[in-house]
C-alpha cells in the first residue's frame, strides 16, 4: 500500500497500478481515451493529464499523463489544478477539430465515450474553422459498420484487434493527421473478436451493424443481465430489447470469466431469437392451433402424461431449472440426458476428473496467468473462442524467465521488451489452429496420435503414468520437450475437450495433470449447459430409446433438443415410431419439432430466466430481457412446473421462482449444493425498490404502443426476480449478478463499468457473479490406463471426425443472417495425398457411405490433415451420421 | 511473385536482423527499386514472403513517404521544399517544372517519364535550392538549368 | 586551430580509403582502447571530456553510456546505433562527415561499441544520402577485410557486426526511439520513455543511439585525452563543433570550429555576411526546431549553455538566416507545414495541433487572418510545449513559432491589418 495525495487529500492505495487506474478506482472522474483497462497504457491521446508535484513545497508541478505514471508512496498530484483542467479541455478541442459532430445520427450517441469525455472536460465552442479532413469508409462484413470520419485516433482498435486478439486484417495506415484505421481494402473482418471493436472504439467509427438494422439508443433499451448460450464458457452478456425484439448483445463484465470482451458468435448470434423459425403457436395433434390457449394446452398435455409411462429427455442447451423441472415432473428415474452415450460418457469422465482434485480448474482469468500451455485436440478459436483469447494473453506475456521491472500496465513498452518471445505453448490437433503462430510446437496428428502423445508426456513427467503406444521417434522427442517445458512451469495448463469426441484425450490430459501435481486443467464442452446436464447424472439418449423399445411407454417429453443432432437419423426415426405421444418443447422449428404430436412453444434465453453451468463448473444465471407478446411463450421450466402442479392438483397460480427451483435442485441433488446463491431471491429489494431494467431516460413508453391502443398498457410484472421491467426503481448500483446495463452519472458509455468495480480490472463490487460448484477435493488415486485399441481402416475407409466452426457448428446462432453468411457450406476434408490417390481435386464431389446412407459432399483438400482422417464440419452435415465414424469413400480410383 | 533477384536481396537484409519481419521495410525498398513502386500485388507478395499480413505490411508501407504505393514515372524528381530552399526561392524552380513538364506536385507526366514530388530538406542547405532526380542530387539549381538537367533522363 | 573531425575531408576528393585513413592515424583509437583500456575506462574518459551529444539535445555522452546495464546479469546482446537520419530542415552537417570520412565514423562506432559492450552496430542513414551510402558500404567492407569488424577484432575478445540501414523517409525516424521502431521494421512512432533505450531499446535490448558527429569525436578523445578535447573549445562544452549557415548570406557553408564561437563570427566572418541588398533580421541557431535569435544576440557564444540562456537552443549548430526581404510569417508557415506533415500521428496535440497552426499561418499569410488568430497561435505554443506531447517533435516545432511571435509580431499584425502579405506573399504553395 502507498499513501498518495490527490488535491491535498491523503488516500491509501495499492502500489503497482498507474495513477489513472488509481484515480478511477477512487471514484474520480478523469477522462481518457487511449488507455483501456484490459490493454493498458500507451500515453498517446494525452487526455488523462494531471499535475504531479515533487513535494509539499512544489507549487508549480508538472503536467503528467496519469496513465503513464506508477503509484508511489507520498506522490502528490492534482486533478483539479487549473493547468491540468485546461490541458484536458485542449485535448478534446484538438480531437474535435475534425470530428463531424454528427451525434444526432450516430449509432454511438448516448453511449459514446467521446461525448462523455467532452462534457466532462467542458469543451463547448469550436475555434477551428477550417475544412475538416474526411475519409472514405469501408465495407467490413455483416457485423461491423465503419464510419472513419468520427475517428479520434486513440489507436484502441488496432491495439485490441491486432495486438490483443491477434487479428491480421485491421491496422493503422498512413501518418500525421491522415492516419486511417481499417482494412487494407474492403472486406469482411476475419477476426473472431471483431465485435469488441464496437465497445473498444470510444466513438462511432466501429459500430454493431446488426443493431443498425433495428436501431435503438442505449437509453431506450430494456436490458437484462444474461449469459451467452453459444458455447460452454458462459460469457456474461447484456441482452437488450425494444419493441418486443432482441436488438443487441454486448459484453457484461465478469472479472473471472470473460472480462471486458465476448466473441462474435456470442455478440452477433442473437438474431435466432427474432427468426422466422420461431415457434409461436402450440400444436396438439390435429387440433386447430387457434383454440389452444394456455389453459387448455396445459390440460390436454397433462392428460397425456401418465406417471410411470412417460419419460423425459433433457437438453444441454437449456437451463438447470428447465432440466430439473422436467425431471421433477416425470420422476428422476424417467429422466434422460438427451445426448449420445458417447458424449455423455465423455462428460461423465470429465466430471470425474474435475471432481478428483488432481488439478485446479481455472477460470478464463486464471488461464491468462498460465506460464506454459498444452492444448490437446481442440481448435479453441472455433470451439471456445474466448478461451483462445485468454490463452493468447498468457502466451504473449512472454516466458517467465524474461525478467523486467516494467509495470504490467506499460503495455507497449512491455511488447517492445518482449518482442517475439512467447511463453511455451504446444498444440496437438488434426488441423492447424490460429494459435499455432504463438506455439513452440504445433503438431497436426490423428486423434489416436494426439492421445498417445498425451500419454507419452505424462509418462515422461512421471514414469508411474502408463506408457504410450506406437508413437514415432520424432513424436516421442516432441513429447519429451513438452514434458520438460510443462515441468519447468509454475502454472502449467492443459486444455482439452469434447470437440473430437475422444475419451482418450480426457484421460491423457488427466494423467499429465496428475503427473505435474500442481497443474491447471481446463475442459471445453459443446454446449452452454453441457456440464450442468452431466452433473445431473442421468442416462443418455440411447437408454431412453432402449427404454421405449422395451417398455410400455406412452409419452416422451423432449425438452429443447433436436434429437437428430444427437445420433443418426435412423435411430431417431425408429425411436419416434415407437413413441405414442411426442411432446416437444422448443423455440425454433427443427427436424424434431416436426415429429411432435404436441408442440409447446418456449422462450429463448432472451425471454427466460435460468441458470447454466459453464465448463469450469460455475453456475451463472441469466434473466429475461423481453416479454413475449404471446402468453404461450414462457420458460420451459414454467410449463413443466405448471404441468407438475396440474398433475399434483396444486393451483398453477402458486408460482415457483427460479431461486426456489434452484434450492430444490440442491436438495434433490447434493452435487448442486450452493447453486441457489447464483440468483437473488425474488423479494430482494434495495430501499424497498426493485432494480430497473430501463435507464431513467427511457423514452416513448406512453407512445410506443399507441398504434394498438392509446392508453398506456400496464407494464409487465416480474414476479421471479428482484428486477422490474420499467425505469422505476433503485437508481444506484445493483448487486453484481443483476446489473442490467452499465451507467453512472456522466458515464453513458460502456466505460462506466469502471464505476462498478472494486478496483479497475478487478472484481465487481460484491464479487463477480457466479458460483463455482466443483470444489475438487477427492484426489485421483491412480492414473488412467492406456486402453489403446488401434483402429483398423480398410482401403476405402477413413476415420471421419467432427471439426468445429465458430460460425455454423452451433445450433442456434446459425439462424442469424450474418452468421449464416460466415458459415461454411457442408464439406468433407481430406489430406492432399489421400485426395490424389482418389484422383480428386479441391471442390470435387466425394461420395461416401455411412450407416447405410450414401452422401455426396464437395471436397476440401487440407494439406496438414493426417492421412486416413476425414473431417466433417460439426452441426452442418445434414445426413445420417454421428461422428466420429468410419466412412467408406465410394469414388473409385480411376486408372490413369 | 517475387523475382529470384529480389528474393536474394531480401534474404541478404533478413540476415542482418534478428527477426524476419524486421527486414520488411528493406524488402519493400528492394521491390520498389526493381519495379518503380509497390503495387497491391507486389505488397501481397512481399507480405507473404516476410510472413506478415497484408494489412500489417501496408500499415508500415503507407507510413513512409518514400515507399510509393501509387505508380510513379520512370524518374522521380524530389524537390526540396524545406526552409533554406524556401528562403532561396525553390518556388521558382517549382514554377519552372510546372512549365516544362506541365505537372504539379504529386503528378506524373502523361508520357510516364517524370513524377514530381515535394520532399523535406535534402541536407544540402548551403547549396539551396536543391533537388534529387532518382539517385542524383542537384544543388544551387537555377531555373535556366532545368531543361538541360531533365534532358539526361529519358 | 585544430579540426580533428574534418582535417582529412576534402570536398572535391573521394574519401580516404582504409589504407590512406590508417596512414593519417586512423583506427589507432581502436588499438588504444581495446589493448590498453577497459570498457569502463573508455566510458569515463568520454564522460570526463564533456562531450555533449551533437544530435540536438546536448546530453553528456559518457553519462548516457553509463545507463547501459553492465555485469553478468545484463543482457548479452547490446546495440550501438549511429543516428545518421539528418532530416531537420537547415541541417547538413552529418552529411559532410558521412560522405567525407566514413572510416572515422566506423572507428568511433567500434570504440563506442567496446565501451558499452555492444555486439552489433547499425548506421541508420537517411534515404537521400545516396553517395554516403555507397561510401559507407565500401568502408564497412574494408573494415571487415582489415579485421576491425567481425569476430575477435584485432585478436581481442571483441566481436562486432556492423550494418548500414537506409531509411524510407520521415523526419521522425531521427527521434531515437522512433528510429528503433523503424529499424525493427515498424511504423516509426516514438516509444515511451522510460524505459530508456539504454535499458530496453532495439529488439528489447540495451541500446545506445548517438549522433554521427558525436561518434566521430570518440577516436580523437581516446587518442588525445579529455583535457586536449576540452581545450579545443572556447566554452565549457568540450571539443569542436560543425557549424553551418544557410540563407541569404554570401557564402553559405559548413565549418568545424571551436565550440563557443560567436554567432557574429559565423555569420559575418565565415559566411561572409549578408548578400548585397539583404539585411539580417534573425536566425534559427541550430536547425528548424530552435527559437529565433536576432541581432541583439549576435555576440553570444554558440555553445549549449549560452544559446539556451539567450532563449534558444544550440540544437544541431546549423543556422538558418532570416533576411529582411523574406516574410517571417511565410517562414514559420513553411516550418509548420514541415512539422505537421512529419508528425507521426501518434499523440493528439501534435497530430491535430500542428495542422491547425499551419492552417492559421496560411490564412494570415494570405491576408485572411484575424487578430484572434494570434491568440490561437500562442495557445498552441503554450500547450504543445515539452511534456505535453509524446516526443520532442511538436515542442521543437513551437520554438521558431513562439519566438517569431515575440520578435516579429508587427509582421503578423501587418498581414492581418493590411489583409495581405507585405512581402508580396510570394512564398506560398
Ligand atoms: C523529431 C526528432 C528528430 C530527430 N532527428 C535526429 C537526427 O536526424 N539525427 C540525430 O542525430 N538526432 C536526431 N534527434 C535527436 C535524437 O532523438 C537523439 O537525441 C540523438 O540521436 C542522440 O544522439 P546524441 O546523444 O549523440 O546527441 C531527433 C529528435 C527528434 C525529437
Ligand atoms: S509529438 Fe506525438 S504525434 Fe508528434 S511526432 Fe512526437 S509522438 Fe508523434
Ligand atoms: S489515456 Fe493517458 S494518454 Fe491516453
Amino acid at each position: 500500500m502507498a499513501t498518495i495525495y490527490i488535491d491535498n487529500k491523503a488516500y491509501e492505495v495499492k502500489e503497482g497500478k498507474n495513477l489513472l487506474e488509481t484515480c478511477l478506482t477512487l471514484g474520480f472522474n478523469l477522462p481518457y481515451f487511449c488507455w483501456h483497462p484490459a490493454m493498458g497504457s500507451v500515453g498517446a491521446c494525452r487526455q488523462c493529464a494531471v499535475k504531479v508535484f515533487k513535494d509539499e513545497t512544489d507549487t508549480r508541478g508538472r503536467i503528467t499523463m496519469s496513465c503513464m505514471e506508477s503509484v508511489s508512496n507520498e506522490l502528490r498530484l492534482s486533478i483539479s489544478d487549473a493547468d491540468a483542467v485546461q490541458f484536458r479541455a485542449n485535448i478534446i478541442e484538438w480531437l474535435m477539430t475534425n470530428h463531424p459532430h454528427d451525434c444526432a445520427v450516430c449509432d454511438e450517441g448516448g453511449s459514446c465515450h467521446l461525448q462523455d469525455m467532452t462534457v466532462m472536460t467542458g469543451h463547448n465552442y469550436r475555434r477551428f474553422e477550417y475544412k475538416k479532413r474526411t475519409y472514405q469508409n469501408q465495407y467490413l462484413g455483416p457485423f461491423i459498420n465503419h464510419e472513419m470520419n468520427r475517428c479520434i485516433q486513440c489507436y484502441r482498435c488496432v491495439r485490441f484487434y491486432k495486438d490483443y486478439a491477434g487479428g491480421k486484417d485491421l491496422d493503422v495506415f498512413a501518418a500525421h493527421n491522415h492516419v486511417y484505421f481499417g482494412r487494407s481494402e474492403d472486406g469482411i473482418l476475419q477476426n473472431e473478436f471483431s465485435g469488441n471493436l464496437a465497445e473498444v472504439c470510444p466513438t462511432g467509427v466501429f459500430t454493431d451493424k446488426t443493431l443498425k438494422e433495428h436501431y435503438t439508443r442505449k437509453w431506450d433499451f430494456t436490458s437484462a443481465p444474461s449469459v451467452c448460450q453459444h458455447c460452454s464458457l458462459g460469457c456474461n452478456i447484456i441482452a437488450a430489447e425494444r419493441y418486443g425484439e432482441l436488438r443487441q448483445i454486448t459484453s457484461r463484465y465478469n472479472g473471472e470469466v470473460n472480462g471486458y470482451f465476448i466473441c462474435d458468435r456470442g455478440r452477433f448470434g442473437y438474431e435466432f431469437v427474432n427468426s422466422p423459425l420461431r415457434i409461436k403457436e402450440a400444436k396438439l395433434r390435429d387440433e386447430n392451433s387457434k383454440d389452444l390457449n394456455k389453459k387448455n394446452l396445459l390440460n390436454k398435455t397433462s392428460a397425456l402424461i401418465t406417471p410411470g409411462k412417460t419419460i423425459g429427455i433433457g437438453s444441454p442447451r437449456t437451463s438447470m431449472e428447465s432440466n430439473f423441472a422436467l425431471r421433477k415432473l416425470i420422476g428422476a428415474e424417467n429422466f434422460y440426458q438427451g445426448i449420445s452415450e458417447q458424449e455423455a460418457s465423455l462428460h461423465k469422465l470429465i466430471l470425474e476428473v474435475m471432481n478428483s482434485g488432481i488439478a485446479y480448474i481455472p477460470s478464463l482469468k486464471e488461464v491468462e496467468e498460465a506460464d506454459a500451455i498444452l492444448v490437446l485436440g481442440e481448435d479453441l478459436h472455433n470451439s471456445a473462442p474466448m478461451l483462445a483469447l485468454a490463452v493468447r494473453q498468457a502466451i504473449q506475456k512472454g516466458p517467465s524467465e524474461l525478467k523486467t521491472s516494467l509495470p504490467a500496465w506499460h503495455s507497449l513498452a512491455l511488447k517492445e521488451f518482449i518482442q517475439q518471445e512467447h511463453a511455451p505453448l504446444f498444440i496437438a490437433n488434426p488441423l492447424k489452429t490460429q494459435l499455432d503462430e504463438l506455439a513452440q510446437a504445433s503438431l497436426n496428428l490423428s486423434p489416436a496420435e494426439i492421445i498417445q502423445l498425451g500419454y507419452a508426456i505424462a509418462h515422461h513427467i512421471d514414469s508411474a503414468s502408463p506408457i504410450e503406444h506406437l508413437l514415432s521417434e520424432s513424436l516421442l522427442k516432441e513429447a519429451k520437450a513438452i514434458a520438460k517445458a510443462l515441468s519447468k512451469a509454475k502454472k502449467p495448463l492443459i486444455i482439452t475437450g469434447t470437440s473430437s469426441m475422444q475419451e482418450g484425450l480426457v484421460k491423457a490430459a488427466a494423467n499429465i495433470a496428475k503427473s505435474l501435481k500442481t497443474a491447471n486443467l481446463c475442459f471445453v464442452e459443446h454446449e452452454c449447459n453441457s456440464l450442468g446436464l452431466a452433473m445431473m447424472d442421468a442416462p443418455p439418449l440411447e437408454e431412453a430409446m432402449k427404454h421405449v423399445f422395451l417398455n410400455d411407454t406412452d409419452t416422451v417429453i423432449i425438452l429443447e433438443n433436436d434429437l437428430y443432432r444427437r445420433t443418426s437419423s435412423g435411430n431417431v426415426d425408429r425411436f419416434f415410431e415407437a413413441c405414442k405421444e411426442i411432446i416437444v418443447i422448443d423455440h425454433l422449428h427443427n427436424k424434431t419439432t416436426q415429429k411432435a404430436s404436441v408442440l409447446i412453444p418456449t422462450g429463448t434465453f432472451a425471454e427466460s430466466d435460468g441458470t447454466l453451468i459453464n465448463n469450469e463448473g460455475r453456475a451463472q444465471s441469466f434473466f429475461q430481457a423481453l416479454n413475449a407478446k404471446n402468453e404461450l411463450i414462457q420458460e420451459s421450466w414454467r410449463w413443466l412446473n405448471e404441468l407438475f402442479s396440474l398433475q399434483k392438483g396444486i393451483s398453477i397460480k402458486d408460482r415457483t421462482s427460479p431461486h426456489e427451483l434452484l434450492e430444490e435442485i440442491a436438495i434433490a441433488m447434493p452435487q448442486f449444493k450452493g447453486i441457489a446463491q447464483a440468483v437473488l431471491q425474488s423479494d430482494f429489494r434495495i430501499n424497498g425498490q426493485r432494480i430497473p431494467r430501463e435507464p431513467h431516460r427511457y423514452s416513448g413508453r406512453t407512445a410506443m404502443n399507441a398504434h394498438d391502443n392509446v392508453s398506456e398498457p400496464k407494464p409487465a410484472q416480474d414476479l421471479d426476480t428482484p428486477m422490474s421491467f420499467t425505469m422505476e426503481g433503485y437508481r444506484g448500483e445493483p448487486p453484481s449478478s443483476i446489473i442490467p446495463f452499465y451507467w453512472s452519472p456522466g458515464w453513458n458509455s460502456v466505460q462506466s463499468v469502471n464505476k462498478f468495480q472494486i478496483e479497475i480490472g478487478g472484481a465487481l463490487h460484491g464479487g463477480d457473479p457466479g458460483i463455482r460448484l466443483i470444489n475438487n477435493k477427492e484426489g485421483m488415486s491412480s492414473y488412467y490406463d492406456n486402453n489403446f485399441v488401434p483402429i483398423e481402416l480398410k482401403d476405402q475407409e477413413w476415420l471421419a471426425i467432427p471439426v468445429q466452426h465458430i460460425y455454423g457448428s452451433d445450433e442456434l446462432s446459425i439462424h442469424t443472417p450474418g452468421v449464416t453468411e460466415r458459415s461454411p457450406q457442408p464439406y468433407i476434408g481430406l489430406n492432399k495425398l489421400d485426395a490424389e490417390n482418389l484422383n480428386l481435386q479441391d471442390g470435387s464431389k466425394v461420395t461416401f457411405e455411412t450407416d447405410g446412407e450414401e452422401v455426396t459432399l464437395p471436397l476440401r483438400i487440407i494439406t496438414e490433415l493426417p492421412r486416413k482422417v476425414a473431417i466433417l464440419p460439426h452441426g452442418l452435415q445434414d445426413f445420417n451420421c454421428h461422428l466420429p465414424i468410419i466412412l467408406r469413400i465410394k469414388n473409385l480410383k480411376k486408372s490413369r | 511473385m517475387l523475382s529470384s533477384e529480389e528474393i536474394k536481396e531480401i534474404e541478404h537484409e533478413v540476415a542482418q536482423v534478428p527477426h524476419r519481419k524486421a527486414a520488411c521495410i528493406e524488402a519493400l525498398k528492394i521491390v520498389q527499386k526493381h519495379r518503380g513502386w509497390v503495387s497491391d500485388s507486389s505488397l501481397n507478395a512481399v507480405a507473404d514472403y516476410m510472413e506478415m499480413s497484408t494489412a500489417e505490411l501496408d500499415s508500415i508501407a503507407t507510413f513512409y513517404n518514400l515507399i510509393f504505393r501509387k505508380p510513379v514515372g520512370r524518374h522521380v524528381i524530389l524537390l526540396c521544399d524545406s526552409i533554406s530552399c524556401w528562403v532561396m526561392g525553390y518556388e521558382k524552380v517549382y514554377d519552372a517544372f510546372k512549365n516544362h513538364l506541365g505537372i504539379h506536385f504529386g503528378e506524373t507526366t502523361p508520357d510516364g517519364r517524370f513524377t514530381l514530388l515535394p520532399n523535406v530538406c535534402l541536407g544540402t542547405c548551403d547549396h539551396a535550392p536543391a533537388l534529387m532526380i532518382d539517385e542524383d542530387t542537384y544543388r544551387d539549381v537555377k531555373e535556366e538549368q532545368l531543361e538541360g538537367i531533365l534532358e539526361k533522363y529519358k | 586551430m585544430e579540426r580533428p573531425l574534418t582535417k582529412n575531408i576534402h570536398i572535391d576528393r573521394p574519401p580516404l580509403n582504409l589504407k590512406e585513413y590508417e596512414m593519417t592515424g586512423g583506427y589507432k583509437s581502436v588499438r588504444n582502447a581495446l589493448k590498453n583500456m577497459s570498457p569502463e575506462e573508455v566510458r569515463s574518459l568520454i564522460q570526463e571530456s564533456n562531450l555533449k551529444g551533437r544530435g540536438g539535445a546536448g546530453f553528456n555522452t559518457g553519462m548516457k553510456w553509463s545507463f547501459v546495464p553492465k555485469g553478468p546479469d545484463a543482457p548479452a546482446t547490446k546495440y550501438l546505433i549511429a543516428n545518421a537520419d539528418e532530416m531537420e530542415p537547415g541541417t547538413f552537417k552529418d552529411r559532410l562527415l558521412l560522405e567525407g570520412n566514413p572510416h572515422q565514423l566506423i572507428e568511433g562506432m567500434i570504440v563506442s561499441s567496446y565501451a558499452i559492450q555492444a555486439t552489433t552496430a547499425y548506421i541508420f542513414l537517411r534515404w537521400a544520402y545516396k553517395e554516403a551510402a555507397l561510401r559507407i558500404r565500401q568502408a564497412i567492407h574494408e573494415a571487415y577485410e582489415a579485421g576491425y569488424l567481425g569476430k575477435n577484432i584485432l585478436g581481442t575478445e571483441l566481436n562486432l557486426e556492423m550494418h548500414l540501414h537506409t531509411g524510407a523517409g520521415r523526419y521522425i525516424c531521427g527521434e531515437e526511439t522512433a528510429l528503433l521502431n523503424s529499424l525493427e521494421g515498424k511504423r516509426a512512432s516514438p516509444r515511451a520513455k522510460p524505459p530508456f533505450p539504454q535499458v530496453s531499446g532495439l529488439f528489447g535490448k540495451p541500446t545506445i543511439v548517438n549522433n554521427v558527429e558525436t561518434l566521430c569525436n570518440i577516436p580523437h578523445i581516446v587518442n588525445h585525452g579529455a583535457d586536449w578535447f576540452r581545450s579545443l573549445s572556447y566554452s565549457e562544452d568540450g571539443g569542436t563543433k560543425l557549424y553551418g549557415v544557410s540563407g541569404r548570406v554570401k557564402k553559405p557553408g559548413i565549418w568545424e570550429l571551436p565550440m563557443g564561437i560567436t554567432m557574429r563570427q559565423l555569420v559575418e566572418e565565415y559566411a561572409g555576411g549578408m548578400q548585397k541588398g539583404y539585411n539580417f533580421r534573425g536566425a534559427l541557431p541550430g536547425g528548424a526546431s530552435t527559437d529565433f535569435l536576432t541581432e541583439q544576440h549576435l555576440d553570444i557564444k554558440m555553445d549549449f549553455k549560452t544559446v539556451s540562456a539567450a532563449g534558444s537552443r544550440l540544437g544541431t549548430g546549423t543556422m538558418i538566416v532570416l533576411d529582411d526581404h523574406t516574410c517571417p510569417v511565410g517562414f514559420v508557415h513553411n516550418l509548420q507545414h514541415f512539422f505537421a506533415q512529419e508528425s507521426c500521428g501518434w499523440c493528439t496535440p501534435c497530430r491535430e495541433g500542428l495542422p491547425w497552426v499551419e492552417r492559421i499561418l496560411l490564412s494570415i499569410e494570405k491576408g485572411e487572418g484575424r487578430l484572434e488568430d494570434l491568440d490561437l497561435l500562442s495557445f498552441h505554443t503554450t500547450y504543445l510545449g515539452p511534456g505535453s506531447t509524446f516526443c520532442a517533435l511538436a515542442p521543437g516545432a513551437m520554438e521558431p513559432l513562439q519566438s517569431a511571435l515575440k520578435y516579429f509580431r508587427e509582421d503578423f499584425e501587418r498581414h492581418i491589418h493590411d489583409k495581405k502579405c507585405p512581402y508580396n506573399g510570394n512564398h506560398i504553395h
